[in-house]
This record gives structure tokens, sequence and C-alpha cells, in this order.
């Protein structure tokens, strides 16, 4: 399948009919390199849509942390600092295995690509199994927001604003990572069909994109909620 | 596809049956598919109005209860912005064209640009069964902490329509950004590229980066009301008020999404009908940059009156006036561009002139409600009232109705009746003006917006307005019946039958299923109309020179 | 990635793991550090060059087109305006006392 790819970009630019047309490229692309820059730069627009998606939050965030420093300090001392720490590593662990998968992909080999992906979708699992158990830590704790929220120090309902914000963005993060693995799966199967070739791997370009992009959100979200205000103690 | 001699193969006969319809990948059906959808919201909305602008010919609620009145102005706002507006031109005419104006095949992303149309409809449906089931009477700024902790409509629902249909604008818009830049015909540079184009560049600009923000921003409102776990409710240790920046961090630039794409028509209507090229190209294209650009730091002058400091208060008053400029601009040289050209007034133009004349009056009203001073004094009366309808319906809705005038040959291969056209056109300035004019004075006087019921002092030009309204309705159901009814009995158009400049003139109409049999080239800077007349009468010489000879 | 001439190798990709677990451990560090108001500052520089090295070298925007350059950098622009212009409102709503 690579050959007839391969002399259709080095041939004549122009396809005229679907026959003679590469396996994967779509009928409105002249050439493989215009669809790839378009996915490309599709999916750099779509993640410029995520910043600003996910930009409102941190918004709320910054009014809020510096409406109430003390709240939002006595409020991130009560993350586990250790268990933020080995999921800000799993997750970028992650992230380097995606970029493997990438690369993989731009080689070829389709083994490595199912290899990669496999990898990162292991660590995505331990990362939300982390999370999970945080989450459930916070659950006993009585600091999930809500009717059951109990705070005995200072300015309990700022200090449960900091909850708000630590679900909202943390969870909307989870929900984001589920998104990824559940599409790095389904293309763990396309890639170990042989779906992807040289030419032609704009999906996993795509999902590694969103996943790298995540990941960002991530690096963000750890000194954010975990770290600031420890000087302080 | 091969042409055939008798009946032509082109893409409304390409395929038949629903299936054909509902997973087309086809940009020019989605647009048919939006154009639909669309239509019944504006009508539904309309219908809103109708019964708001009953209700105020008398000074007494008497009509509908007080309750029902909030749902009306809601639903109304809701869906005439959400639902109609922000996908008016940009989903109809720049689906249809723009593949067809940079000489592609389609969209870069058609399944996704089919995939948005059901995200719509999916939020269409949503705020669909929640006005069936009574509605929601927060106002369409869903402004907490009324929406969050108090209105027991069905604030949810509503919310969830709105999220969703903003991701379809997203990806719209993410699509035009990467068509235009990667599906370009060769030859056709940046600054050939038809007006229209750079105008939805710029609209979906603001798409993408605007949208994700309300999106979150309901994201939020919706955690709060459902689960009492919100950022906004002071309870909870929120400030309700930041709601509101977040909100029209979105919104504000949304009404620049409304009237951007409405510039981009109107710069095709004025120069296809004075027959020049368009007066200082690169300005207009640099401004509608422009005004996407300044559109988003403006949101300010909403809060003028809500705690706003008013440090910031001054800085988004001086923004807000800065956006006057590339608008002014946009005006002066669409006015500069019929100077000395040759003016035929066809429908679309008519209807283009419209838009001038009421966008000015929106823009001008904007820029007296961006003065910190007089907007404390006119703020939340009908004064903003009529100005964001001068700038919605007079901006927005007139440049939508002289695309569809424009392009309607193309789209159906079918020709709408003249006079009942020009008539339309007429009624509807006349009937717009009736409306909103009259508003304007009211909101001077004092009157709020949002009540059922008013003093009796308010009565003549409330009056007057109604009857407006009414002009204005019969006015919008004219083009209805006769576009409905040039489907079948109007007069097959011709390929370019307004002799106009561009490529989408150039492919048959209606176009075929790839648009163009083989990808056009362009040379010719855009609108060169001077440049085209010559070349032709050199054609004709020539070709008069080459047989009188023989 | 528009070129395909350009693959970054393992190699690199290796080294910026291990950057960034550098850069990890350093910003646990300095939290714990008393430096004032630089503490946040530390905090957010460090992620912020974090983020840079995810995008220029995972993200391949370091051979990537000029255009989706610009599509990074509007992006996080955009960003910062939404923040700066929401907190000049903020920031300043105390001023009049």
């Amino acid at each position: 399948m690579s050959t007839s790819a391969e002399a259709s970009r080095a041939g004549t630019p122009e396809i005229p009919d679907s026959k003679s047309r590469a396996w994967g490229l779509a009928h409105h692309f002249e050439s493989f390199a215009q669809q790839q820059e378009a996915s490309y730069l599709g999916m750099w627009l779509f993640l410029v849509q995520e910043i600003m998606f996910f930009g409102g939050l941190f918004l709320a965030y910054i009014v809020y942390r510096t409406g109430h420093p003390e709240a939002f300090t006595s409020g991130s001392h009560e993350l586990d600092i250790t268990l933020g720490g080995i999921n800000t590593v799993v997750l970028i662990a992650s992230s380097l295995t995606m970029a493997l998968a990438v690369w993989a992909a731009q080689k070829g080999r389709s083994k490595g690509i199912v290899v990669f992906i496999i990898l990162t979708i292991l660590l995505g699992g331990v990362f939300l199994g982390i999370k999970t158990v945080e989450y459930s830590h916070k659950w006993h704790e009585h600091h999930v927001p809500g009717p059951h929220f109990e705070w005995d120090g200072p300015d309990a309902p700022h200090v449960q604003m900091f909850f708000n914000l630590y679900f909202a963005m943390t969870g909307l993060h989870a929900l984001h990572m589920v998104v990824g693995m559940a599409l790095l799966a389904v293309i763990a199967v396309w890639a170990w069909r042989g779906a992807f070739t040289k030419e032609n791997h704009n999906l996993i370009e795509g999902i590694g994109l969103y996943w790298h992009f995540v990941d960002i959100v991530w690096i963000f979200l750890f000194p954010l909620l975990y770290l600031l205000g420890r000087n302080g103690v | 596809m091969s042409a055939e001699p008798t009946g032509r193969t082109h893409y409304l006969n390409a395929d038949y049956g629903v299936k054909s319809w509902l997973l087309t990948i086809d940009h020019k059906r989605i647009a048919i598919l939006y154009l639909i959808s669309i239509t019944v919201f504006f009508a539904l909305g309309g219908l809103m109005a109708v019964l708001m602008r009953l209700e105020l010919a008398t000074p007494v609620g008497d009509m509908v209860q007080p309750d029902t009145y909030n749902r009306l102005f809601t639903m109304h706002g809701v869906l005439m912005v959400f639902f109609f507006l922000l996908p008016s031109i940009p989903a109809v005419l720049g689906n249809f064209l723009l593949p067809l104006m940079i000489g592609a095949k389609d969209l870069a992303f058609p399944k996704i640009n089919l995939a948005s149309w059901y995200i719509y409809s999916i939020g269409g449906l949503f705020t669909l069964w929640s006005m069936l089931h009574g509605g929601v009477d927060t106002g369409w700024t869903f402004y907490t902490p009324f929406s969050t902790a108090f209105s027991n409509t069905y604030v949810i629902s509503t919310a969830v329509g709105v999220f969703i249909t903003g991701f379809s604008s997203i990806l719209t818009g993410l699509n035009f950004i990467v068509t235009i830049h990667r599906m370009r015909a060769p030859g056709l540079t940046w600054f050939r590229l038809p007006l229209f184009v750079w105008a939805h560049y710029a609209t979906s600009l603001v798409m993408v980066l605007g949208t994700p923000v309300l999106a979150i921003t309901i994201f939020l409102l919706g955690l709060e009301r459902l689960f009492h776990i919100g950022i906004f409710d002071p309870a909870l240790g929120g400030d309700p008020v930041l709601f509101q920046p977040m909100g029209w961090v979105y919104s504000h630039p949304a009404v620049y999404i409304l009237v951007l794409p409405s510039m981009g028509v109107v710069s095709e209507i004025v120069t296809a009908f004075s027959r020049k090229r368009i007066f200082g190209y690169k300005f207009v294209a640099y401004a509608s940059v422009a005004i996407a650009v300044l559109g988003f730091l403006v949101w300010g002058h909403h809060m003028f009156v809500s705690s706003q400091s008013p440090y910031a208060g001054v800085i988004f008053s001086f923004l807000s006036m800065l956006v006057a400029v590339p608008s002014a601009i946009k005006v002066f040289n669409w006015t500069a561009t019929l100077y000395e050209g040759s003016i035929s007034w066809d429908t679309p133009m008519l209807y283009a002139l419209g838009f001038i004349g009421l966008f000015t009056i929106g823009g001008l009203t904007g820029v007296m409600l961006a003065t910190l001073g007089i907007d404390i004094h006119v703020h939340d009366t009908y004064f903003v009232v009529a100005h964001f309808h001068y700038i919605m319906v007079g901006g927005a809705l007139m440049g939508y109705l002289g695309g569809m005038h424009f392009w309607w040959p193309k789209i159906t291969g079918r020709m709408y009746p003249i006079f009942w056209s020009k008539l339309s056109a007429l009624v509807i300035f006349i009937g717009f003006n009736l409306t909103f004019l009259p508003q304007f004075l009211l909101g001077y006087l004092g009157m709020p917006r949002r009540y059922h019921a008013y003093p009796e002092d308010f009565q003549v030009l409330n009056v007057m307005s109604s009857a407006g309204a009414s002009i204005l309705g019969i006015g919008y159901l004219i083009p209805l019946v006769y576009f409905i009814w040039s489907m079948r009995y109007g007069k097959r158009a011709e390929d370019n039958p307004w002799d106009a400049f561009g490529l989408e003139w150039e492919t048959s109409s209606p176009p075929p299923t790839h648009n163009f049999l083989e990808t056009p080239t362009v040379s010719l800077e855009a609108y060169d109309y001077a440049d085209r007349e010559e070349k032709r009468r050199a054609a004709e010489v020539s070709a008069s020179g080459a047989v009188e000879p023989g | 990635m528009s070129d395909h001439e350009q693959v970054t190798g393992v190699g690199a990709y290796v080294v910026v793991f291990l950057a960034l677990m550098v850069l990890t451990s350093l910003t646990v560090g300095a939290a714990f550090v008393d430096l004032g108001p630089f503490n946040d500052v530390v905090a957010l520089a460090i992620a912020f060059t974090k983020a840079t090295l995810v995008v220029l070298i995972f993200m391949h925007v370091r051979h990537a087109s000029r255009l989706t350059k610009i599509t990074v950098v509007a992006g996080f622009l955009w960003l910062l305006i939404l923040f700066g212009i929401t907190l000049t409102d903020y920031f300043s709503r105390g001023f009049l006392g």
C-alpha cells in the first residue's frame, strides 16, 4: 500500500479520479501533504479551543485565589503532594510513550505504534487510579463540596471554593483523559490492523497532540493546586 | 460526474432520498440542512417577538402573565441569538460558498461539518424540549444568581442546549480556518480572496477563541444548579458577578460573529452592483480582523453598573469606542465604492444599502452606549434593546437576507420574482425602522426593558413599535413564500445572473457535487470588474477582427 | 507536522522527559523554600518551562510551519488577554476604597 501512496506523492500533484487515488487520501484533498497540514492545523485549532475552555476555570481560580489566599492555602495543604507528584511523573511518562507512538508511526512501524499506545493507556490508567484514591480520601474527609462538606478552620466557604475548583479542574482534566484513552484504544486496534502508513497517520498525530495538551494542563494544575502556599509552613 | 445534455447532474439531483441528505458530507447539502433548521428557529423566535409586541400594545399587562412574558423574551433571545443569528450566515451561506469561492471541492473536514449540524440540531432539540415544557425566564444571558439559585424554570436543559450548540459553532469555525488556509485554489493569494472569505476568517477566529469560554461558564452554571457546588454562589464563597465577565467574554464577541459575515456579504453585493473594485480592499480585509480582535477587549461595557471597577470601566469605554474605527472604515469604504459606480438596484443591493444605513445607526448608538455617563442613564432601557436590534437585525439579518437573494440563484438554480423581492426589501426596511426607532426614544425617556407593562405616557411609541413589528413580520413572510415558490416555478437561473465577480459564479448553477469540473486557477485581483470589462472588450474586438477579413 | 523530513529522534524525547522530571522535582523542592512572593513566580515559571518543552518537542512545534507556531502563540496570548483584562477589573476594584 505504501508503494502506491509513494507513487502518487512523487508523481503528478493532481489526482483526477477516485480509482487511482492513494488509499487514505480523502476526495477533496490534492495530496497527502495538504491533507496532513490540514489535519495538523485543525487539531491545533481544536487545542486552542481547549486552552480557552480550561482558561475559564483558571480565570475563576486566579480571581478567587487572589481574593482569598489564606483559605486557598489551607485548602491546598489538604492535598497529598506525594500522590500528586507521582501522578505528575506518570502523566509525563505517558506523554513520552505517546511521543514515541507518533515516532513509530512516522517510521511506519505498526507494532511499535500498538506497543507505545498500550503503554500510554496503561500509564493513563495508573494516573486515574491514583486520582481515584485521592478523590476517595477527600470523600472520607468530607472535603467534597456540597451538603456534606465539613471544615473546622476559619473561612469555610472559601476553603470550599478551593475544593470546588479542585474538583472542577481535576475532574474536567480526568474526563479529558478518559476520552483520550478511549480514542487511543480505538487507534491501537486500527494500528494493529495496519491502518496507518508513513504518509497517512494524521489520526495518531492528532490524538498525540491532544494527549500532550492534557499533560500540559496537568503541568499547570499540579503547582497551582498542590504546591502554592506550601512555603508558609 | 458526466454532464448530460438534457438534465445536468448537480448537487441537488445527484442523489435522492432522506438518507442522501442526512448522511451527506457535501458542504452545499449541509448548508441546506442548516438553512431549514435555522428557518424553523427563526420562525419560533419571531413568534415570541410577535407575542411580546402584542402584549406591549397596551400599557397594562393584560395578555400574558408577567412570568410568561419573562419566558417569551428569554426564549426569543436564546432562539434568535444561539439558534438563528450565530449559525445564519456562516453555517448557511459560509458553508455553501467558502469552498466555491476559494475553488475547493469541499471544506477541509466534511465529516466534521456534518457532525456540527447534528450537534447544532441536538442542542436545538434540548432547547425546544425546554420550551415545550414551559421555557426559561432568566434572559438569554443566564445571569447568576437568578439562574442558579432562584429561577424555577428549565434553565438546565436550555443551558445544555446552548452548551452543545456552542461546539457546533466551534467546529464550523475550525473547519473554515483550516479550509481558508489550506484549500485555496492555485493563484488565489490572501489578497485576492473575496472579502466574504476574509470576514468568515475573522468570524471563525472569534468562534474558536470565544465560544469555549461560554461553554465552561455554562458548564459551571449547570454544576451549581444541579449539585450546588458551583463557583458563583455567595453561600459557597462565590462571587455571582463573576458570571458576567465570563459570560460576556464570549457573548460580546458573539455580536461580531453575527455582524462580520454580514459585512462580508455586503462587500460582495456592493461591488457586484456598483461594478467596481472595492475601495481600499486591504483596509476592509484588515478591518474584519481588527474587529474580531478588538471585539474581545470590550465586554466590560456590559458591566458599567454591575460592580465593575470604575477604572476598568474607563478602559473598557475607551476600547469599545475603538471598535468603531474599523467598523467605520468599512462603512466609508462601501460608500466610496458606490461613488461613481454604475449602480443597479437589484434586490440584493437594496438589502445591502439597507444594511449600511441601519448598521451605521446601530454602530453610532453603540458608541453612545460605550460612553460611561450615557450608559449609566440608559442602561437596561429600550435604548439598549433598540441599539442591539439595529446591529443584530438591521445588520446581521439584513446581510443574511441580502446574501440569500444574491446567491439564491446559485444555491437553487432558480430566480425569485423580482417585484416581490424588491417589495419585501422595502417592507422590511420600513417595518424595521418603525419597530425600533421608537424604542430609542422609549429608552431615552426611561422605559426599562423586560417589563410586560408600562406607564400610559409610553403608549404612542409602543403602538408604533408594535405596528412596525407586524409590518416587519409580513416583510419576512414574503421572501419565505417566494423562495419556496421559486424552487419549483422560478425562472431557471444562469450560471452568473448578476454578471458578478468570483469563482462561485464560474461554476454552474446549481454547482456540481464537487463544485468545479476542474480545479480553477486565479490570475485576477478580487472584484476586478474594470479589468474584466476591458478584457471582454478586447476579446470582442479581436473576435470581430478575426471574422471580418475572412 | 508539516514536513516529513524532520522526524524528532527518540534521543530528543528521552532528554526532554528527563528534563521534565528534573523540573518537576525542582518545583516540588522550591515549594517548600520560603521565597516570599516569588514562590508563585518560581512555580509558574517552572510550569511554563515544562509546558514549553512539551509544546516544542513532544508536539513538534519546533519543526512546524510558521502558521502552526502563530496558532499556538495566539492560543496562549488569548488566554493572557482573558486573564489580564478580567483582572484589571478585579484588582482595581479596591482603588476607590
